[in-house]
């Protein structure tokens, strides 16, 4: 092996986690700590209705009753609840009224992360959110999307201009008694990104918020709510990254979408939350409640999610197919390399009459991770004529990584249909020594063994982000066979 | 001109085993520019192993011997360094990478070369002209690039594949290992016109084969008898004739 090509592979496995540096930046972190006057405080500070203290505190109340759940295929470190902050925000005296008057710190940030705050500096047709540990630092062509009457703003704004709207929906799809995580969000959130779009509206760009946890000891906990009503159309993006630190740091996020008929929503995460060093020493763990309410007929709802990032995942962003006629969509793609656990698929609940529901899930595990795929297609009585396919594949790196399938069928009517496949593949030495044949040295040919592998989740993706997963994809896989 | 400068290939006493087997023994063997070599023999004689030594496959122990390639040391390069500088085996077995399409692994493949060539990578059109010029030329249709690498391909269409690859990365040397196994006649002239266009004075071809038909295609420089790990007899077509008249007993026994 050439010198030349040593160096690169070295500077290749020295290259870690990218995102992995922290913002200098004062911030106002309330003490290590949860009980009914943090929950006080953060509600007072956000300035919120009554209706919402007292969610809060019956969620909190709810919360205290329950025991961490250890159903799932996880490893998980006990976690301290009461050495976690809840809140925490980058101390600036005023909200910030426009760009200019945001910390330039902030911004830099985000420029750091390739997310471009300035909107001339911006992706063609991308709004975005910025939201900075617990609260929202900027949304972006917010008056050009009021023009056409869609609102997307903070979670903390929506409570303060639109409280009717968030009365009226919040808590609907994941009730604070829905599990442990979203009852401690119920209790504890203190920001997320609000989006309505009205009737007969396509949104005319897409929307995209970028979540980012800066402070040590804390937790993000925040909500998204996105209502699309009837005859309406939104395309929505959400990406997620940290700084490298030693100690596990929780985000338990809840996110509720809302079709009514004929609506419909497309929702692409992007998660890359700090994953932990190669020993597993820190990482985010990423306890996420998702769900959508297909409420209207022939509305659709579609979840794509990209997850590479985060010592444990865990989620299982859902349908309810409640509207006839409705469609429910899972794309996923979930990346575990060195020692990442991820527990992810999602629900198909289906309750209208003709509904039908795609899975189509793809798990990557390299080292010496844990990926595993768990899914419940439920088809009510009143379900007749609907349909299922669940494609489920498992792509191993090496021989010390997991692959696991717990798939569950529920079928309570006569008329319906269900199809499910399942594969389980390994990259071979043949596959690698073919690309490296061509040319292609290791490490690429793994990409692009691992892209062909996800190629018709990759496809849900819109455009701009498609190129981007495919790099998160290749980086993440970095050192993949050691 | 160098004498050295005029060799492609160098293989001086080459010995190879894998699991265990000797299966190469003191093998011998200059290939000059230009020239194209085929190698025949029964199965089982080292002819794919001398294929896959040649590119760098990790199964493959040499126990002694050298080889120089372009007049530099070609065992201490990786897989895809030989690649780089020149080197194409194909396949006798095609793999198959599912999802992923003819063209992205082409355009990595020669976007690959350009970079360890210090070359700008391929401009998009450039690359797709030329892709669609070579598919036709080899009589593939255009919706054959966008399938994924050999994924569900025929045995022909994995052959033709194969040689598409060859004329896009316009190698120095081609390996060509028993592409013409389970080809129908007129899939067998496709893939000859193929390799016949890709000769010129500067590149060479070895070409492993059981049947003279593909050679009767190509006329070979040299024909080279293969038997337990090295080279027996060596002659032209009318060598390669014979032994599809007589079989290899004849030469065996000889020796």
């Amino acid at each position: 092996m050439s010198t030349q090509q040593n160096k690169e592979i070295n500077e290749f496995l020295d290259k870690n986690y990218e995102f992995g540096f922290t913002t200098e930046i004062e911030s106002e972190t309330l003490p290590p700590g949860i009980n009914e006057d943090v929950i006080r405080i953060i509600s007072s500070k956000k300035n919120e209705p009554e209706f919402l203290l007292n969610w809060r505190l019956k969620a909190f109340a709810y919360w205290k009753t329950l025991k961490t759940p250890d159903w799932s295929q996880l490893n998980i470190n006990p976690i301290d609840y009461q050495s976690i902050s809840y809140f925490s925000q980058p101390k600036q005296s005023n909200a910030p009224k426009s760009l200019d008057e945001v910390d330039p710190k902030l911004l830099e940030t985000y420029e750091k992360l390739g997310i471009p705050l300035h909107e001339r500096a911006q992706l063609a047709g991308v709004a975005v959110d910025a939201v900075f540990d617990s609260v929202s630092v900027v949304t972006t062509f917010k008056d050009k999307l009021a023009e056409a009457g869609v609102i997307f703003c903070s979670f903390s704004e929506a409570v303060q201009d639109h409280p009717q709207l968030i009365k009226k929906y919040l808590g609907k799809v994941v009730p604070y008694r829905d599990n442990f995580f979203a009852a401690l969000n119920a209790a504890v959130f203190s920001d997320g990104t609000f989006v309505y779009i009205p009737k007969g509206v396509r949104c005319p760009m897409e929307l995209s918020t970028y979540f980012r946890i800066n402070e040590a000891k804390t937790g993000q906990f925040e909500r998204t709510l996105i209502i699309a009503d009837e005859d309406s159309y939104v395309s929505y993006l959400e990406g997620c990254t940290a700084p490298m630190r030693d100690e596990n740091q929780l985000h338990a996020a809840v996110v509720e979408l809302i079709t009514l008929n004929n609506a419909e929503i497309k929702y692409s995460t992007v998660q890359n939350w700090y994953p932990g060093d190669e020993q597993g020493k820190g990482g985010i763990y990423n306890f996420v409640t998702k769900r959508g309410d297909c409420r209207g007929n022939n509305s659709k709802i579609s979840w794509t999610q990209i997850e590479t990032g985060s010592a444990i995942t865990w989620k299982y962003p859902s349908c309810i197919l409640r509207g006839d006629n409705s469609k429910g969509e899972f794309h996923s793609i979930a990346l575990t390399n060195n020692l990442q656990q991820a527990d992810t698929g999602t629900k198909m609940i289906h309750l209208g009459k003709n509904t039908k529901s795609k899975i189509i899930s793809k798990g990557i595990s390299a080292k010496k991770s844990q990926n595993t795929y768990r899914g419940l297609v439920s088809m009510a009585k009143g379900a007749s004529d609907s349909r299922n396919y669940t494609q489920c594949d498992s792509l191993l790196i090496g021989n010390k990584s997991g692959a696991h399938t717990f798939p569950s069928i529920n079928v309570k009517n006569s008329t319906s249909v269900l199809e499910h496949e399942a594969t389980t593949s390994k990259i071979s030495d043949e596959q690698l020594f073919y690309c490296q044949q061509r040319g292609i040295d290791e490490e690429d040919a793994i990409g692009l063994i691992v892209s062909g592998f996800c190629k018709e989740v990759l496809r849900e993706l819109p455009m701009e982000f498609a190129v981007e997963a495919r790099a998160l994809l290749q980086v993440n896989l970095e050192g993949a066979i050691g | 001109m160098n004498i050295e400068d005029n060799i492609i290939l160098k293989i001086s006493d080459l010995s190879v085993s894998t699991d265990g087997n000797q299966i190469l023994n003191g093998l011998n063997l200059t290939v000059k520019k230009g020239e194209t070599h085929a190698i025949m023999g029964p199965n089982g004689s080292g002819k794919s192993t001398l294929a896959k030594t040649v590119a760098g496959h990790p199964d493959y122990l040499i126990t002694s011997g050298k080889i120089r390639f372009l007049n530099k040391d070609l065992l201490s390069m990786s897989v895809n360094e030989r690649s780089n500088l020149g080197l194409f085996l194909g396949f006798q077995y095609p793999i198959e990478i599912p999802g992923l399409s003819n063209t992205a692994f082409l355009k990595a493949a020669i976007n690959a070369q350009r970079k360890f060539l210090d070359l700008k990578v391929m401009p998009a059109n450039e690359f797709l002209l030329q892709l669609k010029s070579t598919a036709d030329q080899l009589g593939l249709d255009q919706s054959f690039l966008s399938r994924g690498v050999n994924e569900g391909f025929s045995g022909g269409e994995k052959k033709r594949n194969e040689i598409m690859q060859m004329l896009m990365l316009n190698p120095k040397l081609s390996i060509l290992d028993e592409t013409d196994s389970g080809l129908d006649i007129d899939s067998m002239k496709v893939v000859a016109r193929g390799v016949n266009s890709s000769r010129s004075e500067d590149s060479s071809t070895i070409i492993i084969t059981h049947y003279e038909r593909l050679l009767n295609y190509l006329v070979p420089d040299y024909v080279h008898v293969f038997f337990n790990g090295k080279i027996i007899k060596t002659g032209n077509l009318e060598l390669a004739n014979e032994l599809e008249k007589k079989g290899y007993e004849w030469l065996v026994q000889k020796k």
